[in-house]
């Protein structure tokens, strides 16, 4: 091995590493309580993952949390950004949800007819 | 490559295997597996957190959560409520501490999840060190990357090292970079670079933390060190008790081989340096580094003269460096982070941090690395989260074995070589051993005492009965026999030790005895003739 092999490991493993110390910009949270995975949470989910690492995008991260209380428009994300209000987004499904990545995250143009709630 | 979600941290050690780690993490492996998560969830194991008497302990990121004390029969729960749900299972003990977008958002104000400063150990329980791809991820090999591309010399890593004032955490606090300089300098062909990982002092275990969390950190150190003072040859001469740093330790110099990162020609930068890992067995003198290096030649572990000086007329007397484990493990950063930020970090003649490890009476014993000068009371009430069960706090051990007893009157002193030596202390191996206030000294003292008659080589005279007569003594009066004269011979005694002895191990049996007898000396006095006493009233 050579030092740009070295290298190369390095950037290409490093990205997954951001999970655990916590360097992130932006974290979606999705709502994984009984009624949205009812309503397709996981898929929503997945797609959000996979759209993620095909675009190879650092500083994101997803994770879930329990019932929210807005059953009627589960499955229910929340994009948060540092120095930015919260983002509510409603009725996500898979195909919303790449999205919310291509502009949302990516672009930084948040998808307005999906939006539930902005929270300051 | 899958973009994960979530982290699952399993740190393994021997405490956690035996409370059934092993199947925790296969159990969560196959729900993970039969759920179809693989790709979103992934089972790290890594070395120790640091956290005793908790179990086995399981980390979850991003959350930063950490379950204490999980059984087997506890991960489908876990699996089901928190891995695919997100949501806590608060029947379990758990505490954490969530860091989103920088902030800390501290739930527990005490215990050692709380933010430490780590330098030494910011890898541990982070990465799985047998995955040469989290480790290089991590930063690993970062530092020997940067002196192979910026061509830095020898001499420009030992002016660094010089400059950073890091000092050894072994014990005797003298100054790495000037070690490095007197080998370096020292003319011979053949140099050896020795790591100290004999982790002998009673209580400690800092060491063996960064041997089973993070070896590729203490590879990659002795790589620069060997290159600055001139070595092509390495040894870790660790304890044979140590089985399973013994095991990650060799995985690791094998794994390096394979990345060309140890052996000839590394990275094909022209370096030759290799490891080779030496058992010890179990002798506290051992981690004496002469004694250290006779037996490493495969004598009897018994201390050499000094003058002259390993660095002059070390392993097969070749000029010889050796260095602590956790001295070595700060290497890494100082290069890549410089001499000023070292400096920056910790006190006046004091720079950097200090892995201390936390025993006895405390709530949450375990290790915690903290800037040098952190005062005393903060490492036992914030970290340790303070004496267990409310009860009051009567004595510190600082410094293992050959430490020193402070009372509360120095609660408040700074953790640092200068500040304790103002006091008539030393850092020593870094161990704080907390007493609630029904602790018996004298019982202590007993035995530090019996522990130092058993290690004494017996090589010379002052030591191998100074030793015998101090636990005949210390028994006598423990026992409510002694007398004022006992109390005076055993302080005469220590100070012919001191005097005369032939290595640091008897010259040192001085300081957990002279601070007992001062700092504690009603509780000796109170115990005098107590049972001649006794016998005279119920006569
Ligand atoms: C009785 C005795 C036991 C010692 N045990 C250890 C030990 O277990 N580990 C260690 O690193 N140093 C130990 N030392 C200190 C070593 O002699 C030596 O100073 C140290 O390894 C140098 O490394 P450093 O400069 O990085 O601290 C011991 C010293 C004495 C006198």
């Amino acid at each position: 091995m050579k030092l740009e092999d070295l290298k190369k490991i390095r950037e290409k493993y490093e990205k997954e590493m951001t999970l655990r110390d916590g360097k992130f910009k932006i974290k979606i949270i999705v709502g994984m309580g009984t009624s949205g995975i009812a309503a397709g949470a996981r898929d929503t989910l997945k797609a959000l993952l996979d759209e993620i690492a095909k675009r190879g995008l650092k500083d994101v991260l997803v994770t879930q949390t329990g019932e929210r209380g807005l059953s009627s428009n589960e499955p229910v994300i929340t994009v948060e950004e540092e120095g930015k209000p919260s983002i509510v987004y409603g009725d996500v499904s898979a195909e919303v949800a790449r999205k919310i990545i291509a502009e949302h995250i990516v672009n930084g143009n948040p998808v307005s007819d999906y939006i539930l709630e902005v929270k300051k | 490559m899958s973009f994960y979600r979530m982290h699952i941290i399993i740190p393994m050690d021997e405490e956690a295997v035996e409370h059934g780690a092993i199947e925790v993490k296969r159990e969560l492996s196959e729900l993970i597996e039969k759920n179809n998560l693989k790709d979103e969830v992934k089972v790290i194991e890594t070395g120790p957190v640091g956290v005793v008497g908790k179990g086995v302990v399981m980390i979850i990121y991003p959350e930063r959560l950490y379950y204490y004390n999980v059984k087997p029969s506890d991960v489908k729960e876990i699996f089901e409520e928190h891995i695919v749900k997100g949501r806590i299972v608060k029947r379990i003990e758990h505490d954490y501490g969530e860091k989103r977008a920088g902030k800390i958002v501290d739930y527990k104000t005490v215990g050692l999840t709380r933010e430490q400063k780590r330098v030494v150990l910011d890898r541990c329980s982070i990465i799985n060190t047998l995955d040469m791809e989290e480790v290089i991820a991590k930063g690993g090999y970062s530092a020997i990357e940067k002196i192979i591309s910026e061509k830095i010399k020898p001499e420009e890593i030992i002016e660094e090292v010089k400059n950073s004032g890091l000092r050894g955490r072994g014990g005797a606090g003298f100054p790495t970079g000037l070690k490095w300089d007197f080998t370096r300098r020292t003319p011979g062909d053949e140099k050896y670079l020795i790591c100290n990982a004999d982790e002998g002092e009673p209580g400690t275990y800092k060491d063996r933390l960064i041997l089973e969390g993070d070896p590729h950190k203490l590879i990659e150190a002795m790589i620069i060190g060997g290159y600055a003072v001139g070595a092509e040859k390495g040894y870790i001469y660790i304890r044979g008790e140590y089985q399973l740093s013994i095991e990650r330790t060799q995985k690791a110099i094998d794994d390096a081989r394979k990345f060309n990162l140890l052996g000839k020609n590394i990275l094909e930068s022209g370096i030759n340096f290799d490891i080779e890992i030496k058992k010890g067995a179990g002798a506290y003198v051992c981690g004496e580094e002469t004694a250290l290096i006779e037996s490493l030649e495969g004598k009897r572990g018994q201390p050499r003269k000094k003058p002259p000086y390993p660095v002059n007329k070390g392993l097969w007397e070749k000029p010889t460096a050796v260095n602590n484990v956790e001295t070595l493990a700060n290497i890494p950063a100082i290069i890549i982070n410089g001499a000023n930020w070292f400096k920056n970090l910790g006190a006046v003649n004091s720079s950097g941090t200090k892995v201390f490890t936390i025993l006895g009476h405390v709530e949450y014993p375990g290790l915690v690395e903290v800037e040098m000068g952190t005062p005393l009371k903060d490492i036992i009430n914030i970290y340790g989260g303070g004496v267990k069960k409310g009860k009051k706090f009567k004595a510190a051990l600082i410094g293992g074995a050959a430490g020193v007893f402070l009372s509360e009157k120095l609660l408040n002193v700074s953790m640092d070589y200068e500040s304790l030596k103002e006091n008539k202390a030393v850092l020593g191996s870094g161990a704080i051993l907390v007493m609630d206030e029904d602790t018996s000294i004298p019982e202590i003292l007993f035995s530090i005492l019996k522990f130092f008659a058993h290690e004494s080589c017996g090589q010379c005279s002052p030591c191998r009965i100074g030793t015998r007569h101090l636990v005949d003594l210390i028994y006598k009066i423990k026992n409510g026999e002694g007398t004022e004269k006992d109390l005076d011979m055993m302080l005469k005694i220590v100070e012919t030790m001191k005097e005369t002895s032939f290595c640091p191990l008897g010259q040192s049996v001085i300081m957990p005895v002279k601070s007992a007898l001062t700092n504690f000396k009603e509780d000796f006095i109170k115990i005098l003739n107590k049972k001649n006493n006794e016998e005279v009233l119920n006569a």
